[in-house]
């Protein structure tokens, strides 16, 4: 199953490097990993997302715990909770499929930032699903180039994820 | 009291007096030139090593026997990769060390200047933590963190890298020993529920052991343990690193389990209905086949780092706290159950399967059995042994009889061949008053014996024991037993003759090649002053056993190693 982590870290020199090295050493597959600032200046978030079991999660949560820099780790699947990401892709297009692809945009509510003679790019945000369908649609005019931000995730409800 | 600006090199050596360092171990060069500079004229001791790998082993022997934080200074580049496998061995059997290395001057890092070496990065799997000083006012903290993290919850190497520039920068110093980091919160006290269940399977258990490693005695919770013991008549099985957590003379004792462990151990720990395991982490050397491992048992598992329980084995009863708090805790809710016929069970397994006392006819040469077993006898009480690693190893871990904690230093989770001299080194500095025991290899003596230079220097009062098999004896047991006899390149031949190596640098060697000469060696190398080293010539191809192979179940015992 997969599970996304958020991890609090502090905004210290090296801390994503213990992170990241830290599944490559013990051999757990990171997925995808996203990382922003927080509310509080010098913290930061990571939203890891790892393929695994559940002693293997527990032990991955443990060891993340244990690195000095790390501050909080919780498991955002074991509640319910919202998961979001954002794709921006550079699709062929010419004069005469540009209304057809606006159209495909428009039905998974994304927005086209940018137009070319001969190509756009569509900015996208959803769940994986989402992702991997609008890809699917656009893979028939031709797609340049993609780039994703990695998942993020937060709780829903009022309950947050603090420092404390 | 009105603050004044001080150097970077003053704030460490400040730091070390506050922290009560009395004693550092390194070497240097260019980029701690500032450092040693202010060491000059301090009066905290230096012990200047001959290669930095030794001066991380001798800190590690001088933590492991005071329970403080060992200190080693080195400098930029080789120094500092020196230090990797030292470090990785402190940090696999949780060890406090501080370590200050000396960098390339802040405007050179990330170019490849002469003698940079990223050693923050390189050390990052092997330490507990580690800093690049990025600049002088941060360093204060560094240094009081460093020192907390090392020496509190579970133990471990930490790394300070210091540009060479920040040693002579000025910044206010304010040291403060209490530091509060807000990702490093360990546990101590133990789980009150957990607890009172721990209590009662205690209670309903007509078959429990006590299974101990390094953490009671990094915990300092020996006497807890024997309370718990001695209470609940409850045998003990203790692991390598465990070794003097209980007193290896009483009968509760049932030595080491595992590959090369008792088989009273070994049928214990896999009859037994309840495990109460206390500062052990399951190593695959202890555990055998993982899926046999203790099937009858319901565990406890007390430990200080929440990590190692459940990483192994599945645990019914997980204890999360400093093991001495949390035993002690037991102690005064303890409710002893009936354990007398398990314990006739368990006597009658002592009996009948003794430790083996070598298998080579007596003309092969001595046996490695009978030198430790003198060793153990005729040093007796008060005595710190630090070994090497191989099959000296397992047969100082079966024959010595260790009764003390920190008494009995060795690399239990890196097996670094290498170690033991040196740690044997920083014990006799840490307990000038007790008798110090190095139990080498012929093959690992090798890779730190330019530590002979520092103990007769220092005139580090030590007796060194080779046990001289001209092999690099486990390695070749396992081609004995796995691959057919073929000793593909683990024959010592070559080796230098040791009784004049020791006395080119000084020391006083001897040589010992049957059972009289063997004891007679070793009382007089006790009663020498200063280094003297034994060459025992032992039967080459003597085997370790008890063995159990590896990923076979442990009570699936090779029980051999006798003449027949
Ligand atoms: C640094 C290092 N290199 C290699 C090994 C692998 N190894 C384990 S035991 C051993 C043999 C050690 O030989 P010796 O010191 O003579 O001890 P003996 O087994 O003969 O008692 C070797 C090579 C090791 N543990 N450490
Ligand atoms: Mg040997």
């Amino acid at each position: 199953m997969k599970h996304i982590l958020a991890v609090l870290v502090e905004n210290k020199p090296g801390a994503l490097t213990r992170v990241s090295g830290l599944f490559s050493r013990r051999g757990f597959n990171i997925e995808n990993i996203a990382v922003g600032e927080t509310l509080t200046p010098g913290i930061s978030r990571m939203t890891i997302t790892v393929e695994g079991s559940e002693t293997l999660i527990e032990q991955v949560m443990k060891q993340l715990h244990k690195l000095i820099n790390v501050i909080r780790v919780s498991n955002l699947s074991a509640e319910p909770s919202v998961m979001r990401e954002l794709m921006l892709i550079k699709v062929r297009a010419e004069v005469g499929n540009r209304s057809d692809i606006q159209q495909i945009v428009e039905t998974f509510r994304g927005k086209v930032v940018d137009v070319s003679p001969n190509s756009m790019v569509i900015e996208i945000t959803g769940n994986e699903e989402k992702m991997e369908a609008i890809n699917l649609l656009l893979e028939h005019y031709g797609i340049l180039e993609i780039v994703r931000t990695g998942k993020v995730a937060l709780l829903r409800g009022s309950k947050i994820t603090k420092e404390a | 009291m009105k603050k004044k600006l001080t150097k970077g090199s003053v704030m460490i050596l400040s730091a070390l007096h506050k922290e009560g360092v009395e004693i550092v171990f390194g070497f240097p060069g260019g980029a701690v030139l500032p450092l040693y500079d202010q060491l000059y004229d301090d009066p905290i001791k230096h012990l200047l090593v001959r290669h930095e790998q030794a001066a991380v082993h001798a800190a590690d022997g001088y933590a492991r026997v005071t329970g403080k934080p060992g200190v080693v200074f080195a400098t930029s580049g080789p120094g500092a990769t020196n230090l990797v496998t030292g470090i990785a061995n402190a940090y696999m059997d949780s060890v406090p060390l501080v370590i200050i290395t000396g960098q390339v001057p802040k405007s050179f890092i990330g170019t490849d200047a002469f003698q940079e070496a990223d050693i923050t990065g390189i050390t990052i799997p092997v330490t507990k933590h580690n800093y690049l000083v990025k600049n002088i006012e941060e360093l204060p903290e560094i240094l009081s963190e460093a020192f907390y993290i090392a020496s509190s919850g579970r133990r471990g190497p930490v790394l300070i890298d210091v540009p060479k520039d920040i040693f002579d920068q000025e910044a206010y110093f304010d040291y403060n020993c209490q530091c509060d980091i807000p990702g490093y919160k360990p546990t101590y006290k133990g789980h009150v529920g957990q607890v009172s269940r721990a209590v009662k399977a205690i209670r309903d258990a007509r078959k429990p052991v006590i299974f101990g490693g390094g953490g009671l005695i990094r915990s300092e919770a020996s006497a807890a343990l024997c309370d718990l013991a001695e209470t609940a008549q409850i045998p003990v099985i203790l692991s390598l690193m465990g070794l003097g957590a209980y007193p290896g003379d009483k009968p509760l004792f049932l030595g080491m389990p595992g590959m090369h462990g008792s088989v009273t151990a070994n049928y214990a720990l896999t009859e037994a209905d309840l495990i109460i395991a206390t500062g052990v982490r399951f190593d695959d050397r202890v555990t055998g086949k993982i899926e046999s491992f203790a099937k009858n048992a319901k565990i406890i598992h007390i430990d200080i780092d929440p990590a190692e329980i459940g990483k192994n084995v599945a645990i019914d009863i997980p204890i999360v706290g400093d093991v001495k708090l949390v035993l002690e805790e037991l102690v005064r809710k303890l409710r002893p159950g009936d354990t007398a016929d398990w314990l006739k069970q368990i006597y009658t397994w002592q009996e009948k399967y003794p430790m083996p006392l070598g298998a080579c006819s007596d003309d092969k040469g001595l046996k490695p059995q009978f030198v430790i077993r003198e060793l153990s006898r005729l040093s007796g009480k008060n005595t710190i042994v630090a070994t090497d690693v191989g099959q000296h190893q397992m047969w100082s871990a079966q024959h010595f009889i260790v009764r003390e904690p920190c008494t009995f230093l060795t690399s239990g989770g890196l097996g670094t061949m290498g170690y033991g001299f040196p740690a044997a080194i920083g014990a006799k500095l840490a307990a000038p008053d007790k008798k110090v025991i190095c139990i080498s290899g012929d093959g690992s003596f090798q890779m730190n014996i330019q530590e002979l230079a520092t103990a007769v220097h220092n005139d580090i009062d030590l007796t060194i024991a080779i046990i001289n098999n001209k092999y690099l004896g486990m390695v070749r047991q396992w081609q004995d037993i796995f691959y057919d006899k073929r000793y593909s390149y683990t024959s010592m031949e070559g080796s230098p003759d040791f009784v004049r190596v020791a006395e080119a640098y000084g020391a006083k060697g001897l040589r010992a090649a049957n059972n009289k000469e063997a004891t007679d060696a070793i009382e007089q190398a006790l009663n020498t002053k200063g280094p003297v080293l034994i060459d025992f010539i032992v039967a080459p191809e003597e085997n370790v056993y008890p063995m159990v192979a590896p990923n076979h179940p442990i009570n699936d015992i090779i029980i051999g190693g006798d003449q027949e």
